[in-house]
C-alpha cells in the first residue's frame, strides 16, 4: 500500500507550488516563448523593424549543410565529455574511496578543477597546447608529432574535449565518492567473505548500487556537454577549424551575438529546445527503467 | 549588476538635476580599448574634460570590438544607450542601417557650434564612413592599414639581403624559397587573413569584392571575391603552406607572437602593429608596403582601413549632442590627431595631422612609419578601393577564414574554397537585406 497525503481544499497546495511554478513561468516558459515568437522573424539588431518570415529561420537553418553537420558534431562532442568525465572520476572515486590515510588531501585536491571558471580553463589547456609556444606541443614535437590544432580539425575537437571534462571530473568525482561512501560496508564484506574479488564486487555490487548516481551524473553531464561548455569552445577554437568544433549552441552564441542575427539564433534556440527535451525524456524512459534505487 | 548600478546612477542624477542647473552635461563614451591604447583614451578623455568647463565625457570600457557592439545594441533596446559608441569597421553596415539607431556626424556637427570641415579628414579614411552623397556617418577614430613586416635579422641569419625589393608578390615567392633554403621555419605569417588577404587584396589590384560598389551602392550586393586575381593569390599561399613557407597561426592576430619572437621573417599585418613590435622585438625590423601581384588588376591601387570608428546615437538631449560634437571635434583637432598617430601606429584622420607629423619630423626619426600614409593615399579610391560595406560581415569574416583554413590544410583548393565562402557569405547578405 502506497502511503499518500491529502489536503482539504486546493489553497494550501496551490501555495506550496506556486514558488516553483513562478520560477519556471518567469525562467523557463517566458524565455521560451519569447524564442519561439522571436523564431519566426529576421529582426534588425537594434529591434527597429522585424521581418516576418514564418518557417523561413527554420528552412534557411535545415538546408545549411554546416547546420545538419553541427548535430553530428554536437553529438560527438556531447558523448566524449560526458564518457571523459565520468569514467575517470569513478576511477578516481573508487581508488579514493579505498584510501586510509590522507584521504582529505586527496579528495580536496580532486575537487580543485571544480572550482575553474570554464573560459580560465580553456585559456590554461590554450596555452599548454599552443602550435608554437605551448609546452605539451613542444613536448609532442620533441617525440616527432607535429600539433596543430588550428588546422587539425579531430585535434581541435580532441582539445576542448579535455578542456571541458576535465574540470567535470571533479564535480562527477563528488556525487560518485558520496555514493560510495553511502554503499553498506556489510553487504561488500559479506561477499568479500563470500571469495568474491574486487572486480566480481564491484560489477555484481558496487555498480549496480551506484546507477542512481550514474544516471543522474549522465543527465547532468549531457546537459553540461550540450550547454555550458561554449565558453570553453570560444576561447580555443571560436568553433574551428572549418567549424569541426561548432556545437549547436555554440553556433546560437556566435550567429546571435556576434552575427547578430537574432532571428536565425532564435530558430536555433527552438531546435535545441526540442532536441534536448527529446533527449531527457529518452533518458527518463528507457535508460531509467535499468536503475535500481 | 553593473548596469543596475549605472542604472540607479542615471536615475538618481536626473532626480537631482533641477538642483544642480550648472552642472555640466555628461557625455557616455563606450570604447573598446585597453592597455597601452586604453590609457592612451583616457588620457585624451581627461585632456578634454579639463579643457571646458559645459561638459564632462565619461569614458567606458565594454570589452572588445564585438563585445563593444553587443552591449551598444543591448543598450539601445533597454533604453540606455551612450551618447558615442565605438563600432569597428566590421559593424558600419549593421549600425548604417540603423537609421532611427544612430544620427549622422555631420548632421550633429552641424546642428552644433563646433568645427567642421569635412574635407579637412583624409578621403581614404573618410570615405569608408561616408555616404555616397557625402554624409558623414561616424567619426574615424582608430584606423590602420596592412603592411608587410619584415625580420632583418632573420634574413641574415638565412643568408638573404634584407634590403630585397619586396614590393611584389613575385619577389616575396622567391625570397620565401631563399628564406627556406637558408633555413628559415617559417618564412610568412599573417595576421586577420581575410582582412588582408582578400579585402586589402581586393583593393590593392582595384578587382571588386562584392557587387554593387562592395555595397556602398545598396544592399542587394553579392560576394564576388572569387574571381581570378583573388583566387591566384589564395592558391599560392596554399602552395606556400604546404611547402612550410607560410605558417599560418591563427584567424586573428596570433601570427604576431610569432614574428616579436623572431621566428618568422615577413609577417602581414596592421600598422597599428607597431606599437607592439617596436617594444618587444629584439631584432632589426623594417616596415614595406603590402606586396601586389605585378600585372594582376590595376595595382597597386591603394590599400583599405581596417580599426573603429565612433557613432552618436539617436535619443538624447540637444546639450548632450552639443558636448558629443565638441568632443568629437576635440578628437580632430590637429594636435591631437598627430599625437594619437605617433603613439599608436594608427592613421591620421586629418591631413592637417599628417604634415604636423611630417614637420615634426617624425617620419624621419622613425623610419617607415609613413609608408602606411602613402600606401593609403597614393591613389584616388575607386569604386573597389573605397572600402566594404557589407551586413553580417563579422559573420561573413567567419565563413572566410573557415574556407581559407580549409585551403591551408589541403582540404580543399583556392576556387572550390572561395566558391563555397561567396555561396555561404550570399545567404547571409540575403538575410540581412530581408531584415533592413
Amino acid at each position: 500500500m502506497e502511503k499518500r497525503v491529502t489536503f482539504k481544499g486546493w489553497i494550501l497546495p496551490l501555495c506550496l507550488i506556486a514558488p516553483q511554478v513562478l520560477v519556471s513561468a518567469i525562467f523557463f516558459f517566458y524565455p521560451a516563448g519569447q524564442a519561439i515568437w522571436q523564431s519566426l522573424f529576421i529582426p534588425d539588431p537594434f529591434g527597429l523593424s522585424m521581418q516576418y518570415v514564418g518557417a523561413g529561420n527554420f528552412e534557411y537553418l535545415l538546408s545549411d549543410p554546416y547546420y545538419r553537420t553541427s548535430f553530428l558534431t554536437t553529438a560527438i562532442f556531447s558523448t566524449l565529455v560526458t564518457l571523459c568525465s565520468m569514467i575517470p572520476a569513478l576511477f578516481l572515486a573508487v581508488v579514493a574511496d579505498r584510501l586510509i590515510k590522507g584521504a582529505g588531501v586527496y579528495r580536496t585536491m580532486l575537487i580543485w578543477p571544480y572550482a575553474v571558471a570554464p573560459a580560465i580553463a580553456g585559456v590554461l589547456w590554450l596555452f599548454m597546447f599552443n602550435t608554437r609556444v605551448g609546452v605539451v606541443s613542444w613536448y609532442l614535437g620533441q617525440l616527432g608529432y607535429d600539433w596543430n590544432h588550428v588546422l587539425n580539425g579531430g585535434e581541435a575537437m580532441g582539445l576542448v574535449v579535455v578542456a571541458s571534462a576535465w574540470g567535470r571530473i571533479s564535480y562527477n568525482f563528488l556525487f560518485f565518492f558520496a555514493a560510495l561512501q553511502a554503499i553498506p560496508k556489510s553487504v561488500i564484506e559479506a561477499a568479500a567473505i563470500d571469495g568474491a574479488r574486487f572486480w566480481k564486487r564491484f560489477w555484481t555490487i558496487v555498480l549496480p548500487l551506484l546507477s542512481p548516481t550514474t544516471f543522474f551524473l549522465l543527465v547532468v553531464n549531457i546537459v553540461y556537454a550540450f550547454f555550458e561548455t561554449f565558453g570553453v569552445i570560444h576561447t580555443i577554437t571560436s568553433g574551428g577549424p572549418q567549424q569541426s568544433t561548432t556545437i549547436l549552441v555554440y553556433k546560437v552564441f556566435s550567429d546571435g551575438f556576434v552575427g547578430q542575427d537574432l532571428g536565425s539564433s532564435a530558430a536555433q534556440s527552438v531546435i535545441l529546445l526540442v532536441v534536448v527535451g527529446a533527449l531527457t525524456i529518452f533518458q527518463f524512459k528507457f535508460i531509467e527503467r535499468r536503475v535500481h534505487y | 549588476m553593473k548596469n543596475l548600478t549605472t542604472g540607479a546612477l542615471v536615475a538618481g542624477s536626473t532626480l537631482l538635476s533641477p538642483f544642480a542647473a550648472y552642472a555640466e552635461t555628461e557625455v557616455q563614451f563606450w570604447h573598446a580599448f585597453t592597455g597601452r591604447l586604453g590609457e592612451l583614451v583616457a588620457a585624451q578623455v581627461e585632456d578634454f574634460n579639463a579643457s571646458q568647463n559645459n561638459f564632462t565625457v565619461v569614458a567606458s570600457h565594454k570589452g572588445n570590438y564585438s563585445e563593444t557592439l553587443n552591449a551598444g545594441i543591448a543598450a539601445f533596446r533597454a533604453g540606455e544607450q551612450p551618447q558615442i559608441l565605438m563600432v569597428f569597421e566590421v559593424g558600419t553596415a549593421t549600425m548604417m542601417s540603423a537609421g532611427g539607431a544612430v544620427r549622422s556626424v555631420t548632421e550633429v556637427m552641424e546642428a552644433s557650434g563646433a568645427d567642421f570641415d569635412p574635407d579637412a579628414y583624409i578621403g581614404a579614411v573618410n570615405g569608408y564612413y561616408t555616404t555616397t552623397e557625402g554624409e558623414m556617418l561616424s567619426l574615424p577614430f582608430n584606423a590602420s592599414t596592412p603592411v608587410l613586416w619584415v625580420n632583418r635579422d632573420a634574413f641574415e641569419a638565412a643568408g638573404v639581403d634584407p634590403d630585397t625589393d619586396l614590393s611584389t608578390w613575385q619577389n616575396v615567392d622567391e625570397t620565401l624559397t631563399a628564406l627556406q633554403d637558408g633555413g628559415s621555419t617559417c618564412p610568412l605569417t599573417t595576421a586577420w587573413q581575410s582582412w588582408i588577404h582578400l579585402e586589402n587584396f581586393s583593393a590593392y589590384h582595384d578587382v571588386p569584392f562584392a557587387t554593387q560598389d562592395n555595397g556602398f551602392a545598396g544592399t542587394d550586393t553579392a560576394l564576388a571575391f572569387n574571381g581570378p586575381a583573388q583566387v591566384a593569390h589564395i592558391s599560392a599561399m596554399g602552395e606556400w603552406a604546404a611547402d612550410g613557407k607560410f605558417f599560418y597561426a591563427g584567424r586573428r592576430n596570433e601570427g604576431g607572437a610569432n614574428f616579436r619572437a623572431g621566428e618568422c621573417a615577413l609577417f602581414t599585418e596592421s600598422s597599428a602593429g607597431y606599437a607592439g613590435i617596436s617594444s618587444e622585438a629584439e631584432f632589426a625590423f623594417d616596415v614595406r608596403p603590402l606586396p601586389y601581384w605585378d600585372g594582376v588588376g590595376n595595382s597597386p591601387q591603394n590599400t583599405i582601413i581596417g580599426g573603429a570608428s565612433l557613432w552618436v546615437m539617436e535619443g538624447h538631449e540637444d546639450a548632450e549632442y552639443e558636448g558629443a560634437a565638441q568632443f568629437l571635434a576635440y578628437l580632430s583637432s590637429t594636435d591631437v590627431q598627430a599625437k594619437w598617430h605617433q603613439d599608436t601606429g594608427y592613421l591620421p584622420i586629418t591631413n592637417a595631422a599628417s604634415d604636423a607629423t611630417r614637420t615634426a619630423g617624425f617620419y624621419d626619426a622613425n623610419p617607415g612609419t609613413d609608408v602606411s600614409v602613402i600606401q593609403m593615399t597614393a591613389n584616388d579610391p575607386t569604386a573597389n578601393s573605397k572600402g566594404l560595406r557589407l551586413g553580417s560581415f563579422d559573420q561573413i569574416r567567419g565563413i572566410i577564414d573557415e574556407e581559407l583554413e580549409a585551403v591551408w590544410s589541403g582540404d580543399k583548393d583556392a576556387q572550390t574554397a572561395l566558391d563555397s565562402a561567396v555561396q555561404r557569405g550570399d545567404a547571409l547578405l540575403r538575410r540581412f537585406e530581408a531584415a533592413n
